[in-house]
């Protein structure tokens, strides 16, 4: 997914503004790509750039960290961020089908951003609410007992009409389809 | 005389300059004092007290909590609202306790917008306490059990989690008003080398895992020499499947403040840090407002209760990476590197945390500290086993009926555990393994539920205490996917340093995949024996030294079901995709339901001429769903294992 200029440019400034309050000291990496990744929602190649010249370390140290910790996405989120919990309670109740289902919904892989950047899809090893499993978040919010029969639901309440069809035919009618159901059960 | 000065410092008192005269418990009695007062206004009130910790609110606390605030605006009813922790019966979340004067507190579970309205309009405008939706009383009554009835309250015993989900994490009052922050009144008159003493003495093991004597660590931090040391809190619960941690600092974080505090005195610290993970917002919120709190009372910052003792403490946000559990690991991230674990020694109590001497320890470990302090290390011996004092605080999860937080002594044996505290599993299905210790841990069949759970005794079955994550398994659950499931946990998380750990799992996993695909070959099973040793051997760290402990668990234990998977290419368990098809008996099909064609993500369910439904078999993605959806009375859809009965069946 490329950034347009205009976008870089944006990143660029913000990140500048965020590093203001920070000082020179290596110990600010993590904080400031916290800040970064809240603030812009993700790392861009920009903006790790410009905190290595801030901070006057190279460039592959900002990239080296974060790749390293599992906080930190270097691709855009989605509008609708959701996050698949694999923690173990989860996994053992079908966390790995739900993501799945996601994943036939949306066409795209964990990790990865929907082409109109409306859905993003990530794992997370646990947000400790492991009696709701299998347990998802959509946009901060926890969601327990997620099926897949569920999945198409909070798509729909999420952006109407994602959650009718495959993700990318999401154009085509409703009506369309129940006609087709319908010859089919004749 | 004794009447007299106590007179002449009170008088001081009114002085707030001349304060430093005043002894810190006497500082903390006036605290205390004012913290009562404030509670006071709470008495004899109306108090709805709805737990909000991170589990309550993805339940849905904060609507009943609106809903409550809406009726009894309605009702123009004079009640306080309240959000408390988590009282770790998170079966029953959302829940909330009313104390209405009159009456004992009585708390109800599993709530919605129409129970609290019934509840406001039946009891708080009615006096009917509504018994039939009733959890449980709070105080010892005629009428209703107390949690010391149920099954698990004979079993448990709150020490740190006593008053979790009953005082507002956000009202340092309500902590006060208790009791809490005595032991730092009653520590900070002490000399460091006695309270060294006491919790060396006390024998306090190191909650986070590997249960390292506390009073070792804390020793080695005192003796060193340096102007600047800091204290650590580790709250990086990085395993899958456990939150005691989590529930602990949302729902009571001044006591591990205090803990800290005492342990930062002992060991001649001034700075403090809470590491915690930035996926727990929650928790940082409220050891925040709860840090917050306790510098404008003086329990931070310069001059604690007017001692001469000042000590700061702030937070950091984890990024997310398991191996950040490690003591070494944990410092290099916050110094703004990867975390990557150092070769020991120099260890962290000589220098950690910029070369300093650092004191690391778990959330529950500090948390025990204040207890110690005040009741005692009789008390605390008395508590638990000989060579694990104390209590073990663990999160019950998986196929189990009271899932939760709960707090037991140690020695108390799995089977309590599980069938006593946790009410056994659900839906009549049989009990197949405990998997205690999470990535690092191991699974433990029914002939192990005997041992006590202490240290050494898990170190022996091969699994560990761990920070007490506890999954429990049916027998629906495959063990070798459970084995892979925590291996690739592990593998992704190897910081890459040590190459057993790094190339070592990553062949294990390698060859667990390929079993779970039903690839596997027989020579398999004895190469991942030996990769596992050889990884556990040739790791610096312990995320490497215990990795391979869910396989070697379930090899040990499970022999059985890894055969299964290689030479019969069946999955016992029905989990494995690739080794198991879905069908539909066309003996219990229901030609008058559509069910399974209308939830079939990929239209793969389809309706046969003579009006019965089948499946594609090309098409099916085994998501489950035909299966779950198809009503109990036709119970038609089934798996197969291994994929070849399916010609048989179709003929």
């Amino acid at each position: 997914m490329e950034l347009t200029q205009e976008e870089k440019n944006t990143i660029v400034e913000e990140v500048s503004n965020i590093l203001e309050s920070y000082n020179q000291d290596r110990e600010n990496l993590v904080p400031i790509l916290q800040n970064v990744q809240e603030k812009v929602g993700f790392i861009a190649g920009v903006a790790m750039e410009k905190i290595a010249e801030h901070l006057d370390i190279p460039a592959v140290d900002v990239y080296g960290l974060a790749t390293f910790y599992n906080q930190f996405r270097l691709n855009p989120p989605g509008e609708n961020e959701i996050k698949v919990c694999m923690g173990t309670a989860c996994y053992m109740v079908g966390g790995e089908v739900t993501m799945e289902s996601f994943e036939r919904r949306l066409d795209i892989n964990e990790g990865e951003t929907t082409s109109d950047r409306k859905f993003s899809l990530d794992r997370v090893a646990c947000v400790g609410c492991c009696t709701m499993a299998p347990v998802i978040v959509r946009n901060d919010e926890v969601e327990g007992y997620v099926t897949p029969t569920r999945v198409d639901g909070i798509l729909n309440e999420l952006s109407p009409g994602s959650g009718d069809n495959n993700y990318e035919n999401s154009g085509e009618s409703q009506v369309e389809q129940e006609k087709e159901g319908a010859q089919k059960n004749e | 005389m004794r009447t007299r000065e106590k007179a002449r410092l009170n008088r001081k008192r009114k002085v707030p300059k001349k304060m430093s005269n005043v002894s810190t418990t006497e500082k903390y009695s006036h605290l205390q004092k004012e913290a009562t007062e404030k509670i006071s206004e709470l008495e004899n009130k109306t108090v709805i007290q709805v737990g909000a910790a991170t589990c309550g609110i993805a339940a849905g606390a904060f609507d009943v909590k609106q809903s409550f605030e809406d009726k009894i605006k309605e009702k123009d009813i004079d009640a306080t609202i309240m959000e408390v922790g988590c009282m770790g019966h998170c079966y029953a979340e959302p829940l909330a306790i009313i104390y209405k004067p009159g009456y004992a507190p009585f708390g109800y579970g599993n709530l919605d917008k129409d129970l609290v309205e019934r509840l406001v309009e039946d009891f708080l405008v009615n006096d009917d306490p509504c018994y039939e939706y009733m959890m449980v009383a709070l105080e010892p009554n005629d009428v209703f059990p107390t949690f010391e009835d149920f099954p698990r309250g004979v079993y448990e015993q709150k020490i740190i989690l006593e008053q979790c989900g009953f005082i507002d994490p956000t009202s340092i009052e309500q902590y006060i008003a208790r009791g809490g922050y005595s032991a730092l009144a009653t520590a900070l008159e002490q000399n460091p080398e006695n309270i060294l003493e006491t919790i060396k003495e006390a024998n306090l093991r190191g909650r986070g895992g590997a249960g390292f004597p506390a009073g070792i660590k804390w020793e080695s931090t005192q003796k060193a020499q340096s102007e600047e040391k800091y204290v650590i809190c580790n709250g990086d619960e990085g395993d899958p499947g456990a939150f005691m941690d989590r529930g602990l600092l949302e729902s009571n974080p001044h006591l591990v403040i205090e803990g800290m505090a005492i342990a930062a005195y002992t060991t001649g610290a001034n700075k403090g840090y809470f590491y915690i993970r930035a996926e727990y917002p929650h928790a940082v919120k409220q050891v925040n407002e709860a840090l917050r709190q306790a510098r404008e009372k003086g329990l931070l910052g310069e001059s604690i209760l007017d001692s001469s003792f000042s000590l700061e403490i702030e937070i950091f946000q984890g990024s997310g990476a398991f191996v950040c559990g490690e003591s070494s690991a944990l410092v290099q991230s916050m110094e703004g590197e990867t975390g990557m674990p150092q070769s020991r020694p120099p260890r962290l109590a000589t220098s950690g945390f910029r070369g300093k001497p650092t004191l690391l320890n778990n959330v529950k470990t500090f948390a025990f500290v204040p207890h110690i302090i005040n009741r005692g290390i009789e008390w605390f011996l008395e508590t638990g086993n000989q060579d694990s004092p104390g209590t073990a605080v663990f999160s019950l999860v998986g196929k189990i009926n009271n899932t939760g937080l709960v707090e037991v002594p140690m020695g108390t044996t799995l089977r309590e555990l599980i069938f006593d505290v946790g009410e056994g599993i659900p839906l009549e299905k049989e009990f197949k393994a405990a998997q205690i210790g999470g990535p690092s841990g191991g699974c433990l069949p029914e002939s192990a539920l005997d041992i006590p759970i202490d240290f050494d005794s898990l170190t022996e079955a091969g699994a560990i205490m761990g920070s007490g994550g506890l999954v429990v398994l049916n027998e629906d659950d495959c063990m070798v996917s459970v084995a892979r499931y925590f291996l690739e946990f592990t593998q992704q998380e190897s910081c890459g340093k040590c190459t057993f750990c790094r190339l070592g799992t990553k062949h294990m996993l390698d060859i667990l995949t390929r079993i779970t695909k039903g690839e596997g070959k027989e020579e398999d099973l004895q190469t991942l024996k030996e990769l596992g040793e050889d990884v556990k051997a040739g790791s610096l760290c312990n995320l490497g030294g215990t990795a391979p402990n869910p396989v070697l668990t379930t090899l040990k234990y499970f022999w059985d079901e890894y055969e299964a998977h290689i030479k019969e290419k069946r999955c016992p368990s029905l989990m494995c995709k690739d080794l198991i098809a879905f069908y539909i008996e066309p003996s219990k099909c229901s030609k008058l339901c559509n069910v399974c064609v209308g939830t079939c993500p990929t239209e793969a369910v389809y309706t046969r001429e003579d009006g019965l439904k089948a499946i594609d078999q090309d098409k099916c993605v085994k998501c489950d769903n035909c299966r779950k959806t198809c009503p109990p009375d036709y119970d038609a859809v089934v798996k197969l294992s291994p994929v070849e009965l399916l010609t048989e069946k179709e003929g």
